[in-house]
């Protein structure tokens, strides 16, 4: 496991934990224990095998530790002023945080597999192996997940002007 | 009726490009004939494509340093060295021998102290925490950050002293750029405990949790952890505990938290 290879992994750890925690600060945090716990544990990789499946399952396992703990509500001070959304010119950045927090709506385990398949583009027995579940569980959430998600924004997105009314 | 059964992992495989190409033709006449279904699976891609479009900015952005600087194996990383599960804020990240190259002005952080044995942190991390909490609590408060001003240094010390049964006193910060706001006296896990805030010029808050309500007696060298947002150097001196907390860099506070503890051992 060389440096080299980390760093090459490091957006997409990032993204990953960017898309499944959704505030950056926390999501780092997210990447930065990953690293330290990779580093901790590097005896127990294998030379030649998949880094990448490696250090996603070690994010993930993290995560689920870090669900099970009560959190401490440390928030930044400095957050993002809220938006109140204006639809009539916003319509492109209403879209998008629509959809992140259409997103943050969908259960755990569900926006993970998602995630994983969508953005990390990985194969169901991948995904499978990373979260350490059966590849029928990936499908079943993969299914609920998407519909789930497909539902929360069909609510949500205004109606067009002109629907053609049966 | 004697059509093949296209089944959900079908749909989705076909979404993904992952449907062997057996399947193909047969689910593109499923989809064909099942309108619903067809709209179902666009949706899912549109979805896809939209969540892609969404997250890829996250790949072209620079990595943090504290991330990139992890990258590169700790020195402490050996083949032997599997460690227990540690929970976030228990994590023991550096070392006292790393803080003090940090102190004398040597490059590079060096995130990987030695971890502690479970047992010993199950007494010490609740510092970390009550401070940080405490430091979120007050460090915020623009007007009523402090029970007693710095303006009353004397009266300050003296009453908290007092009330710790203990002499204690605020360390000068001056030279680290932190002049003392003032403190205040708060409930700790079984009697008072005091709290010293500082502020630099810009406004930045830090602050100061001393308890004297350590048992164990046993010094420790610095230890750190994070807190959400606030970082945490923290160490037991006696029957004291210290805990220096701020929203700031390790490394900065590093280089506080050593100042602090060059002060409070020459008592």
């Amino acid at each position: 496991m060389d440096s080299r290879a980390i760093l090459a992994e490091l957006p997409r750890l990032r993204r990953y934990a960017r898309a499944m925690v959704g505030e950056r600060a926390a999501a780092d945090d997210l990447v930065q224990d990953t690293l330290e716990k990779a580093w901790a544990r590097v005896s127990q990789w294998r030379a030649g095998s998949d880094l990448r499946a490696w250090l996603f399952s070690i994010m993930h396992n993290l995560r689920v530790d870090q669900l099970r703990r009560p959190a401490l509500s440390t928030r930044s001070l400095e957050e993002d002023p809220v938006e109140p959304p204006t639809r009539a010119t916003q319509t492109d950045r209403l879209e998008v945080r629509d959809l992140e927090s259409a997103l943050a709506r969908l259960p755990e385990e569900q926006r993970a597999v998602l995630l994983l398949v969508a953005l990390e583009e990985m194969s169901y027995t991948e995904v499978a192996s990373v979260l350490d579940i059966p590849t029928g569980t990936v499908m079943s959430r993969l299914s609920r997940g998407r519909e789930r998600l497909r539902l929360i924004l069909d609510g949500q997105q205004p109606s067009t002007p002109l629907r053609v009314v049966r | 009726m004697s059509k093949p059964l296209i089944t959900e992992a079908d749909l989705h495989g076909h979404v993904d490009a992952q449907a062997p190409s057996s399947r193909r033709t047969e689910i593109e006449a499923h989809l064909a004939a099942h309108p619903e279904d067809a709209a179902r699976t666009q949706a899912y891609q549109a979805q896809k494509r939209a969540l892609q479009e969404l997250f890829h900015p996250v790949l072209d952005e620079p990595l943090p340093e504290a991330l990139r600087q992890l990258a590169a194996r700790p020195a402490t990383a050996t083949a032997a060295q599997d460690q227990p599960v540690l929970s976030r804020w228990s994590l023991q990240r550096i070392a006292a021998s790393v803080l003090l190259t940090l102190a004398s002005g040597a490059t590079g952080w060096l995130a990987h102290g030695q971890y502690q044995p479970a047992e010993r942190l199950a007494q010490i991390t609740p510092l970390a925490r009550q401070a940080a909490v405490a430091h979120v609590v007050y460090s915020p408060d623009v007007r009523r950050p402090v029970e007693i001003s710095a303006e009353h240094e004397d009266q300050l010390v003296t009453w908290l002293s007092k009330r710790l049964g203990a002499p204690v006193r605020a360390p000068k910060l001056g030279p680290q750029g932190f002049e003392l706001v003032g403190g205040r006296l708060l409930p700790g896990n079984s009697g008072p405990v005091a709290q010293f805030m500082y502020q630099d010029a810009s406004g930045q808050r830090l602050t100061l949790y001393v308890s004297t309500e350590i048992a164990a007696n046993h010094d420790t060298a610095f230890r750190f952890s994070r807190e959400g947002q606030v970082n945490v150097f923290y160490w037991i001196d006696g029957k004291y505990g210290y805990a220096l907390s701020a929203g700031i860099d390790k490394d900065a506070l590093a280089r506080v938290a050593s100042a602090v503890y060059d002060q409070l051992d020459r008592n």
